[in-house]
């Protein structure tokens, strides 16, 4: 009734192959992002883009990465804190040593820092996996927190050890610095967030990720029938950390504008990353979209009711916040152990066959 | 579709708060996480002096303050996001408490034009006005501290460290790192040798630290600690048996809160601090008739005189002076934020203003000018009674060294001047 794809036809594989089947959903899609490109950025104002939009744009991109090696590959990792971190460190050693380059160039160099360093983390992803893995992804998270707290040349040599982001343009327009506008900074995001969406759902429905999958669901049975798993399993460590290094570098250079390593970089960003794929859904770009919402617009949403609604002590409105997010990752494991992006598939089905099920 | 209605909601929820008429100083306080504990009493005394304004003498010239809190737990993405949803409200003046958050707040006042009023903490060399146009650290700063406590050191030794141990248990962070430079070049100076502990965030975990000091036996261990990394450090050093007179720790590390859970083992910690202690001060007559007794005050008023609210209010304190003087320049009491900052920059809190408050030898004498945002940089040590459970001043308020110093922060302001490509002013 809703939502129907009667007299929707495919007549090609192609037609029968593409990311959204259904007639309604590509429309969807494309007026989704329409008002994203075209309506936002002239309305959008600074606590909209620093508060909300930005953040969610940004974790969004961080949890394509951690799904792709995660829920695509089946590799474990905690690390993902620390590879942000590297993003980050890479871009500010980047932005000041070659300050006339085009920063987005130094974002996407940044990731490319990233990925190597991820790849040689995931050296042991090799030999062990599960929990181990998990172990060993953690000591990255550790040692390379460490690494930028202690050695100065990382933070150019500055009294405190922070980073700050000096302000660099694209095409004449402020992208980082205290001067960059509330749309600019969401463009870029939201230009970093679809491209690399587009690029994440195509590698996995392609040779690569079918051979990530394979891995994941049997690595044995994945080298008998052909694939390498020194390949798979380094490309998925490179494009994950690929993809967590601009996270990690759009963190520091277009949101926050100035980082330490422990406070921003710590380990409670792996676990947040990590809830985000959880509950988004494995395996799912859809699903890194919707926990990247969920774990950052609902506790913005939750202190605006309960503190500017309800008027309640800002210490007690952050306690029960904590519980309603946590209470509520709770029930939607339990619920729907896929994640949002199955519940939101079974939704789908349910309204195309609304009011009539089987 | 989430996103969705989740937007919508929060878009209505926004546009039904309350326009404010009155003049706000926005509180971003924590009081929740690792240092809720210390985060807690600073708030509240913040929250209150501005109660006390409003209730005495109905606000300052006639306008009431308001002080909107937002929890931002200590946490740098929560604090920007506490910026951007006050900020909108006509904020006059930011006092985050978190050197973390000042570092990210420093490029986003200037660009807004909103002063950024960070007592005791944040970027140390932000004493520099030439550079630091929206910010402002009186009355003392890192520097400043580290250089007082090496002085009182350098008293009690008859005027030569050399060849002296001194340890630098800190917290690693930015606010941490801040002192290092300083003892690094003090340590040239006098003769005694420096060793820096990290310890990490929150900072439960020290034993190692610990057991260095007890093999390395320096002769004083100083301390740039703050939350539960305090208690934890005096409790570590009370079962090392440091002696604890030895033991000194910076104004953030020396508060109720962070030798009453060691108990009596911590008698005789020091530590500096910048504003007087205890109850014996006129003002808190008033505070208690006007704010506490009519059941105005934050947690009902049980922090009244800790080391941490005395701090809170005295901050308070110097932004109504900021206020009232900016009031005086543009001839109206309903100011701009960048109306305060002018106000901030013609600051002059003598004793005998801090008498008329009520507060006598409570701080130093804050001075302000275009170059100077950081005062005189005065301090004084104070000593922990575990037996009458509160916290005595040993010293009077001493100058810091500022032949090491100056050239320091000019060292370091014009880094980020050229970094950030600002021309300095005056």
């Amino acid at each position: 009734m809703f939502y129907r794809e009667a007299g929707d036809f495919k007549t090609s594989y192609r037609d029968d192959g593409q990311t959204f089947p259904i007639r309604l959903d590509r429309w969807g899609y494309y007026a989704i992002l329409a008002v994203a490109f075209l309506v936002v950025p002239l309305v959008i104002d600074s606590y909209w883009a620093n508060a909300v939009l930005v953040p969610f744009l940004i974790y969004a991109i961080a949890a394509i990465g951690l799904n792709i090696l995660t829920g695509y590959a089946g590799q474990v990792s905690l690390g993902t804190g620390g590879f942000m971190a590297v993003g980050a460190y890479a871009v500010y050693k980047l932005m000041t040593a070659f300050p006339g380059v085009p920063i987005v160039i130094h974002v996407l160099l940044a990731g490319a820092i990233t990925a190597v360093v991820g790849m040689l983390f995931g050296l042991p992803s090799l030999r062990i996996k599960g929990f181990y893995l998990a172990v060993a992804t953690l000591a990255a998270q550790f040692f390379l927190v460490w690494l930028f707290n202690k050695v100065p040349w990382f933070y150019n040599y500055s009294a405190s050890g922070q980073i700050n982001a000096p302000e660099r343009t694209m095409f004449g327009w402020a992208v980082t610095g205290p001067a960059t506008t509330a749309s600019a900074k969401y463009l870029v995001c939201l230009c970093f967030a679809v491209a690399l969406a587009w690029v994440a759902r195509n590698l996995t429905r392609g040779s690569v990720g079918r051979k990530w999958m394979a891995i994941r669901d049997m690595d044995i049975a994945a080298e008998i029938i052909g694939v390498n798993p020194l390949t798979a399993k380094l490309s998925a460590f490179a494009v994950s950390s690929f993809f967590v290094g601009i996270a990690g570098a759009l963190l520091f250079a277009v949101y926050l504008g100035a980082a330490e390593a422990s406070e921003a970089f710590g380990i409670n960003k792996s676990f947040l990353i990590l809830f985000m794929v959880i509950i988004g859904g494995l395996g799912s770009i859809f699903g890194s979209f919707a926990g990247a919402a969920f774990l950052v617009l609902l506790p913005v949403f939750l202190k605006n009711v309960l503190v500017a609604q309800f008027g309640w002590p800002t210490d007690l409105a952050a306690h029960i916040e904590l519980m309603i997010v946590g209470a509520l990752i709770v029930f939607f494991l339990i619920v729907e152990p896929h994640g949002l992006a199955r519940l939101w598939a079974l939704t789908k089905e349910k309204l195309r066959l609304w009011p009539f099920p089987h | 579709m989430k996103l969705k209605l989740a937007t919508v909601a929060l878009g209505a929820f926004m546009a039904a708060a309350p326009a404010m008429a009155d003049l706000v100083v926005p509180n971003l306080s924590y009081r929740t996480g690792p240092y809720g504990a210390n985060g807690t009493q600073y708030a509240d005394g913040f929250n209150d002096y501005f109660t006390l304004l409003n209730e005495r003498d109905g606000g300052i010239g006639g306008e009431k303050i308001q002080t909107p809190e937002c929890e931002t737990a200590y946490n740098t993405e929560k604090g920007v996001e506490c910026y951007e949803s006050t900020k909108g409200s006509g904020a006059l003046v930011y006092n985050p408490l978190s050197t973390g958050i000042t570092y990210q707040l420093i490029p986003k006042v200037s660009a807004d034009k909103i002063p950024l009023y960070t007592p005791g903490y944040g970027r140390t060399s932000a004493k520099n006005g030439k550079v630091f146009e929206w910010v402002f650290n009186a009355p003392a700063n890192y520097w400043d501290g580290a250089s007082v406590a090496i002085k009182y050191l350098l008293e009690q030794n008859g005027g030569d460290l050399n060849g002296k141990k001194i340890a630098l248990v800190y917290h690693n962070s930015a606010y941490g790192k801040e002192p290092i430079r300083t003892l690094q070049d003090l340590s040239k100076k006098h003769g005694f040798t420096l060793t820096e502990l990290p310890v990490d965030p929150p900072g439960q975990e020290q034993k190692s630290q610990w057991l260095q000091i007890r093999r390395d036996k320096p002769d004083y261990v100083l301390m740039w600690g703050w939350g539960v990394m305090n208690q934890t450090a005096i409790q570590e050093a009370a079962n090392i048996r440091f002696p604890m007179e030895n033991f000194i720790g910076i104004w953030w590390s020396g508060s109720e809160v962070d030798v009453l859970p060691v108990g009596a083992v911590a008698n005789g910690y020091k530590s500096l601090t910048f504003n007087g202690v205890g109850t014996d001060y006129p003002l808190y007559a008033d505070m208690q008739k006007y704010v506490v007794e009519p059941g105005k005050a934050s947690q009902d008023g049980q922090f009244v005189g800790s080391a941490l609210y005395s701090r809170g209010m005295y901050a308070a304190v110097v932004i109504a002076e900021a206020i009232r003087k900016a009031q005086e320049l543009a001839g109206t009491p309903k100011i701009t934020a960048a109306q305060l900052r002018d106000g901030f920059e013609a600051l002059d809190i003598t004793p005998a203003r801090l008498t008329e408050i009520g507060l006598p030898d409570f701080g130093p004498e804050i001075k302000m000018s275009c170059d100077n945002h950081g005062g005189s940089g005065m301090a004084r040590l104070q000593q922990w009674d575990a037996s009458a459970k509160k916290w005595s001043l040993i010293t009077e308020f001493t100058a810091p060294d500022q032949e090491i110093l100056d050239p320091l922060i000019l060292e370091d302001s014009e880094a980020y001047a050229k970094e950030a490509g600002i021309t300095p002013r005056c």
